[in-house]
């Protein structure tokens, strides 16, 4: 070995072992990590890479099939559908991250009081969590939509509630399994103040798994996105969003089919990415037993 | 020729090798003591017996497993799940999880006879509830209606005994069938255990940890240790006169006070792992009597006076250190 | 038996409760003034008058929240404000499409997703594990409304075999069915798989084998009857998805149903309609839960014991 090769095997050894190293070497973490590199790039750009504007309208193309000018055809106005699907991601992901973050935030601050002070809080926080637990985050998000009415700030919020008792209760599991240990014990009866607890010792333990089940959650919520988008309660037109292209094209799906395939194609296959991502994400950070079902 | 002979037995379960030459034999009537600390190849020996290695990965490597004239090590599975259950029995380690929890307890004793001897449901209950009342469980009759859940544990394990003596097995394997209970139960299904080798004259391979149980119940003992026998004899002799120093440790460990467990807290360090066997005598690490060949060279077993053991420098042989 | 069925029925009153008591405030907390979201637009004062006394609107809250729900339970719902007529008439028509469906979608998801999760599990690390595993994947993250519209596209618009929506038929019901169930077998098949492994780590499993007791019935008899509880308990509070499925899947094949209602009353702002289909939804949800836990008690004696 030449002295010149030695930091870069050093490097490549420690990014074998870190975290990142561990997700991304293994076949499925690495293409998934790509594509959603990928895809968070083309939303990023999209205003300065789509072949045409999202809105540019060219009634005389409309319903076109792919072509090499268009290729992934045009829907009911001519507006390039390739084009508007690169800005849909900005829509879909920028509403699901958004959404999932503020549920993640919230859901983690009941969850931990919960967990940590018990009492009164604890079961009026858990009874709230168990009755919402059982309804499926479509009705849920349906009702909101209900009070607050349509478009692209109350799918967010819609979706941020109807995740909350998925984080509220995990959060709250950890934190009641990691209070029970020893060493918590210690720092409490050293002196350490219940904030000190909370933030330095329970919640950085508590992470891993509640970050790891919001990376999961997020490829949900792209679907809650394009469903509500689809049954025209999303994002209102002319923003592009993955859900509103099938809303509009499943009246067309006899003559131009290519306005719902592509777009449903974008939602499914980004899910599936992310599903994978967390998988891998998971077997990485061994915290299977953390996320079973029940 | 003993019912049962095991010999040179070596396994390999993904790639690691937890059991390396391991041999003994048991015959009928007869009390054998597998003993160890956890980890030694216990449990593992007793999986390869009744053929049971492939539910946990593992396969037989070498050596031959003899029983009746049979060799099991090669035996198909379908014709040695003929003989698991009716001519050798498993008894396992905690009866509270032994039984499956959502059927009746005489519907699970019912099970052995009904498959093995061929009873109709009626004859397998009155035969089920025969042995119950023989291993002195009270109002039988009323028990075969329970579920598990319903019985205590020192009950569970009757139940479980109750299941391995059901087609009349010639060999029963018992693992650690203690441990789990209360000591002044663990007492009571010893004794019955003892009890039934000598009347009903089967073999029984006991498996257990402590010293003091061989003590009081077994004709002859293995000492396992790290996937090797270290030393085997009659009871009375290796504890006369014990070569191995792991033996001699073991010895030592037992309980003075009653409700003590032996764990063995006189001999430091604890039983390496599969993946970590040192080279030589693998308890030369922890061992007082350690000289120059036992890092490198693998002690021969031995054989004297009856007894057979592995060690450069014994005990009690004339051998000097 | 009877007395944990009992038990848990009285469990439910106190959620049902709640849910009422949500639904019954949406009228509240949009924006603008009851009265004004109950009636038609361009209602005269005395058409106002007479909604504002029929729904108690001049009382204190909790006052309208017994007239409200005195008048559910005795089967009246309140009137359409677009749609024009009784919602009870309108949620009496309309459930009958989606019990059918929701139905017919989890039979077709216990008894597939059951089937393929038990031999995926006998068969671990196999080819047909393998493809079950990615099966699982794509059922689990496919959204439905897209899989029916391209289940339309396949069955109905290219090789013309069924109808491509409405209720006319059982034909009808294919997709839509199919749909839904895809998303419901992979559920059932995974919760399935992983219960058949775990469970037959136990140590009761090793005794059945060292019983003797052949592999297959092991498998069948002990092991899946166990790996069973933990899918009937999902399947009980998954009940709601697939209800939520329905509403999706039943707007995609535009069939008659609760959730088409639903949808119709959402975008029309039609709040009684609404409080009316969410309470139906909630309350099937309810009665899901509840059938689960009634299922799974008399699969396990330890259920039953524990509670009588």
């Amino acid at each position: 070995m030449t002295a010149a090769t030695a930091p870069h095997d050093h490097f490549w050894l420690t990014f074998r072992r870190s975290l990142a190293g561990k997700v991304l070497l293994t076949p499925k973490g690495g293409v998934a990590g790509a594509y959603l590199l990928v895809l968070v790039l083309i939303a990023l750009t999209a205003p300065w890479i789509t072949p045409y504007p999202f809105d540019q309208q060219a009634l005389p193309l409309a319903n076109r099939p792919p072509s090499l000018a268009n290729w992934l055809g045009t829907d009911e106005f001519g507006r390039d559908v390739l084009s508007r699907i690169m800005y849909g991601a900005r829509t879909s992901l920028s509403v699901s991250v958004t959404a999932i973050s503020v549920s993640v935030l919230v859901g983690m601050a009941l969850g931990a009081a919960a967990g940590y002070f018990g009492g009164m809080f604890d079961r009026g926080v858990t009874a709230a969590v168990d009755l919402s637990w059982s309804f499926p985050e479509i009705l849920i998000a349906l009702i909101l939509v209900a009070i607050i009415g349509p478009g692209l700030h109350s799918t967010m919020l819609a979706i941020a509630i109807a995740y909350l008792a998925q984080f509220t209760r995990l959060t709250r599991a950890q934190i009641m399994g990691l209070k029970g240990e020893t060493y918590i014990e210690a720092t409490l009866s050293l002196g350490a103040s219940h904030g000190h607890v909370v933030f330095r010792h329970l919640m950085p333990n508590a992470l891993a798994p509640v970050i790891v089940c919001g990376m999961l959650a997020t490829g949900d919520a792209i679907i809650l996105e394009a469903t509500l988008g689809f049954f025209g309660l999303g994002a209102q037109p002319p923003v592009p969003s993955w859900g509103a292209m099938m809303s509009s094209g499943s009246a067309l799906i006899f003559t131009a089919p290519w306005i719902i395939v592509f777009p449903g194609l974008a939602v499914a296959i980004t899910v599936v990415m992310i599903n994978l991502f967390g998988d891998a994400l998971i077997r990485a950070l061994d915290i299977r037993a953390n996320l079973r079902e029940g | 020729m003993a019912l049962l002979t095991v010999e040179n037995l070596g396994i390999d379960i993904h790639g690691i090798r937890p059991l390396d030459g391991v041999s003994f034999s048991v015959d009928k009537g007869e009390i054998l003591g597998i003993v160890g600390e956890s980890g030694s190849g216990k449990s593992l020996t007793a999986l390869s017996v009744i053929g049971l290695l492939p539910l946990i990965g593992g396969r037989i490597l070498r050596g031959s497993i003899r029983f009746d004239g049979i060799d099991l090590a090669t035996l198909p599975e379908a014709e040695f799940r003929r003989l698991r259950g009716r001519r050798i029995a498993f008894i396992t380690q905690n009866p509270m999880t032994s039984l499956d929890p959502v059927m009746r307890i005489g519907a699970q004793i019912d099970q052995v006879s009904m498959l093995h001897l061929g009873l109709d449901a009626r004859a397998a209950q009155a035969r089920s509830i025969e042995i119950m009342a023989q291993l002195r469980i009270p109002e039988a009759a009323t028990i075969y209606h329970h579920f598990p859940h319903q019985l205590s544990g020192g009950m569970k394990q009757r139940i479980v005994i109750a299941m391995a003596l059901a087609a009349d097995p010639d060999l029963i394997i018992a693992d650690e069938p203690t441990t789990a209970l209360d000591v002044t139960i663990q007492a009571q299904i010893v004794d019955l255990l003892v009890e039934l080798v000598r009347e009903r004259d089967v073999a029984l391979i006991l498996i257990t940890h402590d010293m003091g149980v061989v003590a009081q119940t077994c004709d002859r003992v293995v000492v396992l240790y790290a996937g090797r026998v270290a030393e085997s004899d009659a009871v009375a002799a290796i504890f006369e006169r014990p070569r191995h120093p792991y033996t001699r440790a073991l010895i030592g460990c037992i309980p003075r006070d009653e409700t003590a467990h032996g764990n063995l807290t006189g001999i430091p360090g604890a039983v390496p792992s599969v993946a970590h066997y040192p080279a030589g005598c693998r308890f030369h690490p922890r061992c007082p009597r350690r000289g120059a060949p036992c890092d490198h060279i693998v002690p021969v077993s031995a054989a004297m006076d009856g007894g057979l053991f592995a060690c450069h420098f014994p005990e009690n042989s004339g051998v000097a250190r | 038996m009877l007395s944990y069925a009992i038990k848990r029925l009285l469990l439910l009153l106190p959620v049902f409760f709640t849910i009422s008591i949500v639904i019954f405030l949406i009228i509240h907390m949009v924006p603008g003034d009851p009265v004004d979201n109950l009636v038609r637009i361009g209602s005269t004062p005395e058409q106002k008058a007479v909604i504002a006394a029929r729904y108690g609107l001049d009382k204190p809250l909790h006052e309208q929240y017994v007239i409200w729900l005195t008048n559910l339970l005795q089967g009246d719902f309140g009137n359409a404000i677009v749609m024009r007529r009784p919602v009870a008439d309108l949620i009496a028509q309309n459930i009958p499409y989606s019990l059918a469906l929701s139905g017919c979608a989890l039979l077709f998801s216990t008894i597939l997703g059951i089937s393929v999760g038990t031999l995926a599990a006998m068969y671990k690390d196999s080819k047909l594990d393998q493809v079950v595993m990615g099966g699982i994947l794509l059922g689990s993250t496919l959204p439905s409304f897209w899989l029916g519209l391209l289940l339309i596209l396949l069955f109905s618009v290219q090789l013309g075999w069924l109808p491509v929506s409405g209720a006319r038929s059982w034909e009808a019901l294919i997709l839509p069915v199919l749909t839904i169930g895809l998303g419901g077998t992979a559920l059932v098949a995974r919760v399935t798989r992983v219960a058949m492994l775990e469970t037959a780590q136990k140590d009761f499993v090793l005794l059945l084998h060292a019983k003797g007791l052949p592999r297959r019935r092991i498998q069948l008899r002990h092991v899946l009857h166990h790996a069973l509880m933990p899918v009937v308990t999902i399947l009980g509070l998954r009940i709601g998805w697939i209800l939520g499925g329905a509403v999706t899947v039943e707007y995609v094949f535009a069939r008659p149903g609760l959730g088409t209602l639903l949808i119709k009353a959402l975008s029309q702002h039609d709040y009684p309609v609404m409080q009316g289909c969410l309470l139906m939804l909630a309350i099937a949800v309810m009665l899901g839960t509840l059938v689960g836990d009634l299922v799974q008690a008399a699969m396990d004696p330890r259920i039953r014991h524990s509670m009588s």
